[in-house]
């Protein structure tokens, strides 16, 4: 990889007068790199990590390398890897979204209600899920962007409020008599290739695209970086901030719908502790809970990290437990990591 | 020079500005002025008004009363946008620049150029136009940077400070407000600032600082003018005054006035 240091701004400024021009026909890949240098070195690390690991457990277990068990490791992921990528646009405006899994749940059992009582089309409920998850995001955004409300604060509440709702709709109960048909998101195929990673791909590649090339999408680093400077650009930034809640919303509406589909029933109880995947998939990724920084690519390959770490502890027959404790020592490292560079670049400063 | 008075209304002017936070009157009636090309530096003791002066310039905060005209014309700033649109552009001290992104995205920021056609329906950047308009005019200001897409955490305080400035020369087409801007700076990463600001003056920039640095003030500035106590007491040509000029009129011992006409 093209990875060059940057010129050390501790040296004498002089040091910067026989530079290179500010700008050639440097390839656009690598102007692109060093727009996001740091997160590329997180996701880079992030990505040798999950090679090796993948390696390792080709060797250590015959049963891993095979399309069943990667269409399997891939449909697992990708209701974590979805909402993962709404975590990862929250996390780079320097929020944080908690009510992630309530707010799945939430989607994942109107979106069965909605089927069973209502007759509504798989696709129709899908529209309805992502439509909960979206409203549920603009009570976050409304709460943070407008009431200013922290962000930990305003989503621990719809994290508590949005379970509470899943209860009282459905009194606790599972909804099942489900048409088969609501199985096509989570457990479908097209063209062979397991429909949830179809959607994976599409959610993800969008949401990159969003980010790098649009102009929402630099708002997006820029409020995280600093709200006040991005105010004083002449950024609607309330409106922008909202927007991302609920685009966030949006997407974790769509994750619990898959999330439902692929156990063909709503479930009150899922979701459970799944902001904490989500964040850690971020984080190890090389998103920045100091906000700015961050890229779908490395949120992408965090949530694979910890999905092949506990789909190869089951082909070891390693204790489901110490999957969390592994998970738990990735998370470490990964935020001490973020935190290393922080400092080296403010010693700059 | 000798233009002819009145011929050329000062492109930035505040007149009789007065500003109040409950009791306290931190500006009373306040003039001040820069004409086109002109480096005016504004000096005065902590608590002469000098921050709260430029707020109100800038459109931070409004004014109570008194009137500002851009160009002779009155205007009212009720945010910073308003006065950024009025073409004054403004560096605070804690420069207001988005670490995280490239130089070329903070120098157009919030000013963003879209691509043409769909894209640009679609709210897609056209980020190599703006790479190169951001190297073209960093290049003209003379601000040397590694490259356009370095993101401005990488770089020295010298080189955020630059940038900062030049984000503000870049766009004003009237008048940039300096806050301080090289109170944080060595020796070498100062000069380069203060090219920075001489560059934009032979550019026909109208550039404000606000300085506590007397030698540089007398340095850089076609002219100075001294608050205290909430009002302009002294006016001088840079070149016609003293450092001790400038302290007797930051603390009261001389109040001078001159007609604008022996000013310019």
């Amino acid at each position: 990889m093209p990875m060059r240091r940057p010129p050390r701004s501790d040296r004498p400024d002089t040091a910067a007068t026989g530079i290179e021009p500010a700008l050639g026909t440097r390839d656009r890949l690598h102007a692109r790199l060093q727009e996001h240098l740091a997160s590329a070195v997180s996701e880079f690390t992030a990505a040798t990590a999950l090679v090796v690991l993948v390696i390792a457990l080709s060797f250590a277990s015959p049963n891993f390398l095979t399309a069943d068990n990667l269409f399997n490791i891939g449909s697992q992921t990708a209701v974590i890897a979805i909402i993962a990528v709404a975590q990862t646009m929250v996390i780079i405006t320097k929020g944080i979204d908690l009510s992630v899994g309530s707010v799945a749940a939430l989607a994942g059992v109107v979106g069965a209600i909605v089927v069973r009582d209502l007759g509504f089309s798989v696709w129709e409920a899908t529209v309805v899920a992502i439509a909960v998850g979206a409203a549920a995001g603009l009570a976050n955004g409304l709460l943070v962007a407008g009431a200013r409300l922290p962000p930990f604060i305003a989503t621990l509440g719809m994290m508590s409020a949005g379970r509470g709702l899943v209860f009282i709709i459905t009194g606790a109960v599972g909804v099942y008599s489900l048409p088969e048909s609501f199985q096509l998101l989570g457990n479908g195929q097209i063209a062979g290739i397991p429909f949830a990673i179809v959607i994976t791909a599409i959610v993800a590649v969008s949401a990159a695209f969003m980010l790098s090339q649009s102009r929402f999408g630099q708002y997006v680093y820029a409020m995280g970086s600093n709200m006040e400077a991005a105010r004083r650009s002449g950024i609607a930034v309330r409106r922008n901030l909202t927007a991302v809640y609920v685009l966030a919303g949006a997407l974790v509406g769509l994750g619990g719908m898959v999330a439902a589909s692929r156990v063909n029933s709503g479930q009150p109880n899922y979701g459970i502790g799944l902001e904490l995947d989500v964040i850690a998939a971020a984080v190890i990724g090389g998103a920045s809970l100091f906000g700015g920084q961050g890229r779908i690519a490395g949120t992408l390959i965090g949530a694979f990290l910890i999905a092949v770490v506990r789909n190869g502890s089951v082909l070891l027959g390693i204790n489901i437990h110490y999957q969390q404790v592994i998970v738990g020592l990735i998370i470490w490292a990964a935020v001490y990591f973020d935190q290393y560079r922080r400092r080296r670049l403010e010693a700059r400063g | 020079m000798s233009t002819v008075e009145g011929a050329d209304p000062p492109v930035l002017e505040a007149r009789g500005i007065v500003k109040r936070f409950g009791h306290v009157e931190a500006l009373r009636g306040a003039d001040f002025a820069v004409h086109r090309g002109e480096v005016v530096a504004l000096i005065g003791d902590n608590g002469a008004g000098k921050s709260t002066l430029i707020k109100v310039l800038s459109g931070a905060q409004p004014h109570d009363e008194g009137e500002i005209l851009i160009g002779g014309r009155p205007e009212r700033f009720s945010s910073p946008v308003d006065a950024r649109r009025a073409g004054v552009e403004t560096v605070y001290q804690d420069l207001a620049v988005a670490d995280d992104l490239s130089v070329a995205a903070n120098l157009y920021l919030g000013r963003e150029i879209m691509l043409g056609g769909l894209g640009g329906l679609l709210g897609l950047l056209d980020k190599r136009a703006m790479r190169r308009g951001a190297a073209e005019a960093l290049e003209q200001l003379g601000v040397r940077i590694p490259r356009v897409t370095t993101p401005i955490a990488m770089l020295s305080g010298g080189q955020r400070q630059s940038v900062a400035v030049a984000r503000a020369v870049i766009w004003a087409t009237s008048v940039v407000i300096l806050d301080e801007p090289t109170a944080a700076l060595g020796v070498v990463q100062t000069q380069r600032v203060l090219e920075v600001v001489d560059r934009a003056r032979d550019a026909g920039m109208s550039v404000v600082l606000v300085s506590h640095n007397m030698p540089q003030v007398l340095e850089i500035a076609d002219r100075v003018e001294v608050m205290r106590l909430g009002r302009r007491t002294a006016r001088f040509r840079a070149a016609d005054a003293t450092t001790d000029d400038l302290v007797a009129a930051m603390t009261g011992a001389l109040v001078t006035e001159p007609e604008d006409a022996d000013l310019r």
